[in-house]
Formats: C-alpha cells, sequence, structure tokens
C-alpha cells in the first residue's frame, strides 16, 4: 500500500506468525520479560475472573436446574446435570422465528449502517464550509447514550403525541404504533405487501445509530487513497460514479469486509436497543432479549445461560470467520 | 452536456442535499427531547406538533427540578442516581487506567513470551459482548452476596472497559519514540522508572483522552445496571433511573428531560473537544 496513510484502526486481526525468529536473551531482555509479567498479571487476572471463567460457567449452569428464587441455596458443584434447559429453549414455539429476527435485524441493520455510513464518507471528503461542525454532530448518534436516543425515538413514533405521527396526521394520513405493530399491510391496488412494522422501525435505529461508526473508517480509508489514482482516472476521463466504481470502491473493499464482520458481530448481541424501544415485543424479539426474558421475566437460570450459550456459540463461529477473512487478507498483501 | 459535466453537476446537488439530510437526522433527535424536557406536559399533550417552548418555560426548569427532587419530596430522586453514576464511573476509570496502563505497556513495549496470545486476547475480549457472560456473572454475584451494591457493577465496569483502555493505550504507547525511553535508561533508570517518569508524563494526554471514554463507557451502560441494581432504588444508575422513568405514571417531559440529564457529558465533550472524540473513536473508544 502506498505511503503516508493514516492508520485506520478498526480492530484487526493480529498478522500471523512470523515463525522461525530467534532472538538471543540478553540480561536486560529477560528483566524486561519478568517486568512484562508483573505488568500484565492484573489485566490477565480480572480478564480470567470477570470474562473466562464466567464464559466457562455459563456451560455448566445451562447443565443444571436453577430457578431465580433458589440461587443462595443451590449447589453448583451437583453431578446432576440435564438437558432439559436446552429442549426448553428450543422447543418453545418462537425459538426459530427469534433466530430468524435476530438474523435479518443483523443482517439488515449492518448493512444500512455502513451503507449510510459510505455516503456520509463520500460527501464529507472534500472540504467545505462548516465541515469541521458537520464531522462532529454526525458522530452524535454513535456517542450519544443509548438511553437517550432510544427515548428520543420511542417519543418521535409515539403512535399519540410524538411528532412524526403528529405530521402525518396533519397531512391526512392515518396514526401508526410503529414500535407496538407487528405488521403494516402495504396495499398497492390488487396487491398487499406485508412488512414487519416494529422490526423496521427497529433496524431504522440501527442504521441510525451505527453509520457514524462505519463513517468514519471509511472516511479515514477515503482520505487515504493516493491522489494520483483518482487525477489518473481523470485524465482517462472517468466520471465521478465512474471514479466511485473503478478506484475507490476497490480501495475500501478490505475496510467495508471487516467492518462488516465487526458490525454484525456486535449487532448479533445487541440487547440495549431492541430492550429499550421495544422491550421485544410486536415481533422485534431477538436472541439477546430472549436470554433476559428467561431470567428476569421466567425466572429460569439455568434456561437463560443455555440460551446465552447458543449465542456464544454463534458468536465463536463468527470470529472464527473473522479471524479467517483477516489472516486470508494479511497473506494477500 | 457530456456525461462528466452532467455528473459533475448531478452530485454537486446531491451532494448539499445529502448533507442536509444527514444533520437533520443526527440534530434533529437532539433538538426534539430538549425543546420537550422544557414543555409542560398538558401543552404536549394538546398540541404535539408545537416543539417551541416559551421562555418562561425555558427559565422554569420544571421538568428538571421534578426529575432532581429527592423522592420523599415528590420527585424522581435523579440527584442520587447521578452520585451513583458518578461514584462507580469514576472507580472504574481509575481501576481501568491502572490496569490497562501497566498491561498495555507491556504488550506495546516489551519482548516476552505469550506476547502474542495476550494481543490476540485483547481483540477477543474486544469483540466480546456484554450479554454472553450476563447470566453467569449474575448468578456469581448473588451467590456471594454482592450482586445489590455498586462495587459489584465497578468490578463488572473494569471487565467491560479494560479492552477497550487496553487497544486505545497500546497504540499511543506505540507512538511514543523509543529513544526517549532508552535515554532514560541509560541516565539509570529502571525500566519501571522509566515508565513512571518518561512513559507516562509522555503519554499522559492520551491517557487522560483514554479515561474520558472508558467515563462514558461505565456511565452509559445500561444492561449490568439493570441486572444488579433495579431492586435497590437507592443504588440506581443514572441509566436505569432514566429507564424506569419510561412508565405510565410518569409524564413523557420528566423522561426526556432526563434523557437530557444523560447526555450532558457527552455534549459537554462535543462542544470542547470535537477533534478529540474524533481521534478517539477512530482509536476504538467505543465497543458495539
Amino acid at each position: 500500500m502506498a505511503g503516508g496513510e493514516e492508520p485506520v484502526a478498526v480492530p484487526q486481526p493480529p498478522a500471523p506468525a512470523r515463525s522461525g525468529r530467534f532472538r538471543r536473551r540478553t540480561g536486560l531482555a529477560r528483566a524486561d520479560a519478568r517486568v512484562a509479567y508483573f505488568l500484565i498479571t492484573p489485566a490477565v487476572l480480572v480478564v480470567i475472573a470477570l470474562v473466562v471463567f464466567p464464559f466457562l460457567w455459563n456451560a455448566a449452569l445451562s447443565l443444571q436446574r436453577v430457578r431465580l428464587i433458589d440461587l443462595r441455596s443451590v449447589d453448583f458443584l451437583t453431578t446432576d446435570v440435564t438437558t432439559r434447559n436446552f429442549s426448553r429453549v428450543t422447543g418453545t414455539r418462537d425459538f426459530w422465528t427469534v433466530i430468524k429476527t435476530t438474523f435479518i435485524y443483523t443482517i439488515l441493520g449492518t448493512i444500512l449502517s455502513i451503507g449510510m455510513g459510505l455516503w456520509a464518507a463520500l460527501i464529507m471528503q472534500k472540504a467545505f464550509r462548516g465541515r469541521t461542525v458537520v464531522r462532529g454532530l454526525m458522530l452524535f448518534p454513535y456517542v450519544a447514550p443509548v438511553i437517550a436516543v432510544a427515548f428520543a425515538w420511542k417519543m418521535m413514533l409515539n403512535p399519540t403525541f410524538g411528532i412524526a405521527n403528529e405530521w402525518q396526521s396533519n397531512l391526512g394520513l392515518p396514526r401508526v404504533d410503529y414500535l407496538g405493530r407487528r405488521d403494516f399491510v402495504l396495499g398497492l391496488g390488487p396487491w398487499h405487501l406485508t412488512l414487519p412494522l416494529a422490526l423496521g422501525a427497529v433496524i431504522l435505529f440501527e442504521g441510525w445509530r451505527y453509520f457514524p461508526f462505519a463513517y468514519l473508517f471509511l472516511l479515514a480509508r477515503i482520505q487515504a487513497i493516493p491522489e494520483d489514482l483518482n487525477e489518473a482516472a481523470l485524465v482517462d476521463g472517468a466520471t465521478i460514479s465512474q471514479r466511485f466504481f473503478y478506484v475507490t470502491l476497490p480501495q475500501l473493499r478490505p475496510v467495508l469486509a471487516v467492518l462488516f464482520l465487526l458490525r454484525f458481530i456486535f449487532t448479533f448481541n445487541k440487547f440495549d436497543d431492541v430492550f429499550l424501544l421495544t422491550g421485544g415485543a410486536a415481533g422485534t424479539q431477538v436472541v439477546s432479549t430472549k436470554v433476559i426474558d428467561w431470567l428476569l421475566g421466567r425466572a429460569d437460570v439455568g434456561s437463560a445461560a443455555a440460551l446465552s450459550l447458543v449465542l456464544a456459540g454463534f458468536l465463536v463461529l463468527f470470529v472464527i470467520v473473522y479471524f479467517a477473512i483477516g489472516a486470508g487478507k494479511d497473506t494477500s498483501q | 452536456m457530456t456525461r462528466a459535466e452532467f455528473e459533475e453537476r448531478l452530485f454537486g446537488v446531491l451532494k448539499w442535499i445529502s448533507i442536509a439530510f444527514f444533520l437533520v437526522i443526527t440534530v434533529f433527535p437532539l433538538i426534539y427531547i430538549i425543546s420537550l424536557s422544557f414543555k409542560p406536559i398538558s401543552e404536549l399533550l394538546q398540541d404535539p406538533g408545537n416543539l417551541f417552548p416559551s421562555w418562561k418555560q425555558i427559565t422554569s426548569f420544571e421538568s428538571y427540578r421534578a426529575v432532581l427532587r429527592p423522592e420523599d419530596q415528590g420527585g424522581q430522586g435523579f440527584q442520587v442516581f447521578i452520585r451513583n453514576s458518578l461514584q462507580v464511573s469514576l472507580v472504574t476509570v481509575a481501576t481501568t487506567l491502572t490496569v490497562g496502563v501497566m498491561a498495555a505497556y507491556a504488550v506495546a513495549r516489551l519482548d516476552f513470551f505469550g506476547r502474542r496470545t495476550v494481543n490476540l486476547g485483547i481483540i477477543i475480549i474486544y469483540l466480546f459482548p456484554a450479554i454472553v457472560i450476563a447470566i453467569p456473572l449474575f448468578v456469581l454475584f448473588s451467590r456471594i452476596g454482592l450482586r445489590s451494591s455498586l462495587v459489584s457493577l465497578m468490578v463488572v465496569y473494569l471487565a467491560q472497559s479494560l479492552p477497550v483502555a487496553l487497544y486505545m493505550l497500546r497504540n499511543y504507547f506505540e507512538t511514543i519514540p523509543i529513544e526517549l525511553e532508552e535515554a532514560g535508561m541509560i541516565d539509570g533508570l529502571s525500566r519501571l522508572g522509566v515508565i513512571r517518569r518518561v512513559t507516562i508524563p509522555l503519554a499522559a494526554p492520551s491517557i487522560a483522552a483514554t479515561g474520558l471514554f472508558v467515563f462514558m463507557i461505565a456511565w452509559n451502560e445500561f444492561l449490568y445496571a439493570l441486572l444488579f441494581v433495579l431492586d435497590n432504588r437507592s443504588l440506581w444508575t443514572i441509566s436505569l433511573g432514566v429507564q424506569q422513568l419510561d412508565s405510565i405514571e410518569v409524564p413523557r417531559t420528566l423522561l426526556m428531560a432526563g434523557s437530557v440529564i444523560i447526555s450532558i457529558p457527552v455534549i459537554l465533550l462535543f462542544f470542547i473537544a470535537e477533534r478529540f472524540m474524533t481521534q478517539g473513536l477512530t482509536a476504538g473508544g467505543v465497543k458495539g
């Protein structure tokens, strides 16, 4: 890649090991290694105690009968294991619906946020009056507390006094409970198209909230594209759209791939957004909100653990894909 | 008109339309909650389309007073929630930075067996969502009797923000010229002495920046607050407090005031340091 490139800090999988590199250990290096172990110990302990151990213990919990009320008395070291939690979790009528909803929400939310991010990055690439202000404001949806923006949306979409419905009814359109209604039937003459309404609204929120994430990384990458590439295309008489498709887009492809996976992983596990907007009602129940529903709504700890293990299974799969793609990209360079 | 000229003109126009579009969609929700937070609920119900509160309504701060007033005086008791959130967030910043600076330095600068594994671990836990380990942590803290406490939140937030801090700090430390550290060692400082007297002072602005992002993670966190302290109102954090305003018994305008209050730190940062926000975010300052 050309020099003078700004570092794009999308978390990248590490480069493959450079094996066969030997280094003679001097006294200083040995002392440094000792210091290093001392320095990383607290962090490693925190991660083991609060990430690795819970992750593994989750598997054990998912095989036990634990109800919320007997948390204090239950024997966690029991050998009395059961797979009933899994059959209970996967046996509910809505299990496959929830999985399907999660994938629809994740895929469309990811595509929408990256699409909007790319669009925003393209219009912001050249300087104009007030760009600094606009650039800062565009980060707002992403950095604002999820609580505040979720309730802003909930309020705007409120069926009785939300601004969206107010404007709509001024135009003579019927009021719609965007976050409370499952389906919206679109009638086009003889055809009827049933669209998921609440889920659509949640996906729109997702695109709105996370486009700045994609925008930041894409803008950094766009500005790092060597100027002579664009100039050469210009000399050849390429139009704006041609320069986009034949110069910019190919340059962005690796960042787009990493962004897609990253957003996919984050969105797949998203809890706050859906929970705050709809509480999982009206056809928006996703796996993460269902986990909390098992825990708090049905007071069934074992089943909640079982379902979150299912979620973790998907996550592990996606992370493997992430590293596979990242590693493949590394060798190609 | 050639195709090039046509596109030049078309995209020239589209660009400004797009900029206006993005400005509206990002700024409007913010203006909307601020303006509703100043309106009395009766007026909102009567005329939801009117977004402009009168000067008298603005200066009365009625919804804000109602939200901040202690519960025994008929308010929502937000002063307590703000204090709780401040406590939890500041402790989280202190512990995360201490643990994070130590580990990030080792990974950025020192050669040791297992460094690659630690590097890999940072990315994996960065990708790790809170929901996947929420159930076992809930059980663990319930069992040891710590669940309904601010300490439990401080501990969990340390784990939540550590990957972000490690990720940012590692990148910052790598940019400090190694010659400065070598000069320190030649002058007789030990490695720990170099860290304390050379690296940390040089990286102070970056460490402060990381601290601000950690603060925001803890300040905004919702899931663990819901799981751990919901049953004890005196322990609610601000995010939980705002979410609990979302009930039919509370006027919507109070919910809007709460939403504005929780956003104040972020909005302030925007006005003070837009550039810094951009750089921090590009350095991986938020997870999710």
